[in-house]
């Protein structure tokens, strides 16, 4: 436990200093947007060169740059991400409000895609240059070059309009005043479409990662020590090839993480799922630039915040991790 | 046995050439068989497939050549996931040599920036940048070489800090080279393998966001794209889903023709690596 505890606290300094480039970054980006935040407000209020004079200075969008950026920390420093035109709301609730249900999207399509897909790995490295290793292989490979926006047009297709089995789209059924479980069951019943959808892909992924994982397991010399003594091919597989492939997977389980939340954008669309990806896409449709930003600012936080619980994970799981970091 | 010889026996690098060459194909020949504008009313509207023989695919909501407009789209996927990932490349093989060659302070500096790039989603930043700088060829190009560079970048600097140390860079220090010259004429062209071995994974990334980024309406609106195609047929996906499935498969078999050429790289040289 103390390892990981050290471990936690390097990788911390490290976080706080990717997370200010990263801060750095969306400040320059809201900088060369067209028109500032007053520009923004006055056309969607209306007002004359007197107003807009005062709210520059009221809102010190006067001032230089630097000051700007310093402004800018300081108030990200209390948490404070500004004012949503779109919205007229706090930015910091308007995410808040939408992050749940992403979080919720983004849990159920990787426990999905991580569960079955090395499940799959498994099954077909279990047997290198077997059918069943080359079809998974071949499939997985197809799979892998779907767009998740266009697989879930062809879910939507099937399964909400010709055979009527499930919703359409959104997280729960308006008219329903369900509490309790039966609401539960009916934003499941609404998510197993926006899930499949954005899980499908990184299944094929996890699949060819475990695969690939066991095909260089099985070359290793424990391999054939476990073989030399007898074991049994089942046990072999699952007490050696795949527990080695699998311990390699968790780390993209981390790594993947950014790139589900982009993913997510798209899908949410799709399905009108009201989450932070579709928050993402109605900030560019209402040219509400500081939104946008502060969602960029709190997926990276979300990243990082995911990436140390998969790197303390590790860390537990493979006792080599860190032994040499803390003396040991 | 040629390379290329032993690259085309490998079944999937076979299947993958065969569909990059008729992807190619569409986009040259596009102005040649659908010459004028594909965004045109070319019929009725709303024509299912296989109805109508001068219009073999039918007609989208507009009445618009549905083939016309994959022909054309062919063009815009290409372009933009090759010049994406070229642009990715240029931009990580750089970042990464600079990092590897020059280490302490620069290389920290640079690292932490690679970090930063690979927190944040790499589509939410291309969203945002195209959405602040506004949809055009160049800009949906830029935004997506935006998140790519990262693998790159990391690949190119592992590759340098085990080359800087052979003999050939010591012999090049000796006879007074300036240090940038080093990196770049003598480091970064034997770093690059590697780093090139990416590309298929890279320009088939590139093609799947300059799809989804259209599909949510940010591609260029001067362009016929296949992602711009789904999201148009998406309007009457219940009465015409074929407006949203064609494009789509196009897309599927572009992305599977890149991974599958790919593959067929990665197992030509992993054979003359187990030759040598």
């Amino acid at each position: 436990m103390n390892r990981a505890l050290i471990l936690l606290r390097r990788r911390l300094v490290g976080s706080i200093f990717v997370l200010l480039i990263v801060v750095i970054g969306t400040f320059l980006l809201l900088e060369l947007a067209p028109g500032d935040a007053v520009d923004a407000y006055i056309v969607s209020t209306g007002g004359d060169a007197g107003m807009i004079e005062l709210l520059r200075h009221r809102w010190g969008l006067d001032q230089s740059e630097l000051t700007r950026l310093a402004n800018y920390l300081w108030a990200l420093l209390h948490l404070d991400l500004g004012q949503s035109v779109a919205f007229s709301r706090p930015i910091r609730d308007v995410i808040l409000e939408r992050l749940p249900t992403t979080l919720i999207l983004m849990g159920s399509a990787t426990a999905l895609s991580f569960g079955l897909g090395s499940a799959l790995g498994i099954y077909a490295g279990a047997r290198p240059g077997s059918f069943r290793d080359r079809f998974l292989s071949i499939g997985s490979l197809a799979l892998y070059a779907v767009p998740g926006f266009w697989l879930g047009l062809v879910l939507i297709v099937i399964f909400a309009v010709d055979l009527r089995w499930l919703p359409i789209g959104g997280i729960e059924s308006i008219a329903s005043i369900k509490t309790g479980l039966g609401r539960a069951a009916d934003i499941a019943v609404h998510l197993v479409l926006p899930v499949s959808a954005l899980g499908f892909i990184y299944l094929a992924l996890y699949l060819r990662m475990t695969r690939a994982g066991m095909a260089e397991a099985w070359r290793q010399d424990f391999v054939l020590a476990a073989r030399a003594r007898g074991l049994s091919r089942r046990r072999i597989v699952f007490a050696h090839v795949a527990r080695n492939a699998l311990l390699s997977l968790v780390t993209m389980l981390g790594l993947q993480s950014a790139q589900m939340l982009g993913g997510s954008v798209v899908i949410e669309s799709v399905f009108a799922v009201p989450g932070l990806g579709r928050l993402a896409q109605e900030a560019v449709a209402a040219r509400d630039t500081p939104l946008l930003l502060g969602i960029i600012l709190v997926s990276a936080v979300l990243v990082i915040l995911i990436n140390l619980l998969v790197d303390i994970a590790y860390a537990l799981l493979d006792p080599r991790v860190g032994a040499s970091e803390t003396g040991a | 046995m040629n390379p290329l010889r032993r690259f085309l026996r490998v079944p999937e690098a076979r299947a993958g050439v065969v569909i990059l060459a008729a992807l190619l194909a569409m986009a040259l020949s596009a102005s040649l068989f659908f010459p004028g504008d594909p965004q045109a009313i070319a019929g009725p509207a709303l024509l299912p497939p296989f109805k109508d023989w001068s219009l073999p695919l039918g007609t989208d909501r507009l009445g618009r050549d549905v083939l016309a407009e994959l022909f054309h789209g062919a063009r815009t996927s290409l372009a933009v996931g090759i010049a994406a990932a070229a642009a990715a490349l240029v931009i990580g093989a750089i970042i990464g040599t600079l990092a590897g060659f020059a280490g302490g302070l620069i290389d920290e500096l640079l690292m932490r920036t690679t970090d930063a790039f690979q927190t944040v989603p790499s589509f939410l930043l291309a969203l945002a940048f195209v959405s602040v700088v506004g949809p055009s060829l160049g800009v949906v190009v830029a935004a997506i070489a935006l998140g790519a560079w990262t693998g790159p970048a990391r690949v190119a600097r592992a590759e340098v800090l085990s080359i800087r140390e052979r003999d050939f860079v010591a012999g090049a220090r000796v006879t007074g080279m300036h240090p940038l010259e080093i990196a770049f004429r003598e480091i970064l062209p034997n770093a690059l393998p590697p780093v090139l071995a990416l590309s298929s994974v890279i320009v088939a990334a590139a093609i799947l966001t300059e799809a989804a980024l259209s599909f949510l309406g940010l591609g260029d609106p001067n362009r016929v794209t296949w992602g711009g195609m789904i999201a148009e047929g998406r309007a009457v996906l219940r009465t015409a889903p074929f407006l949203s499935i064609i494009p789509g498969i196009a897309l599927v078999l572009t992305v599977l023709g890149v991974y599958l050429a790919g593959e067929g790289v990665v197992e030509t040289t992993a054979v003359r690596r187990s030759l040598s």
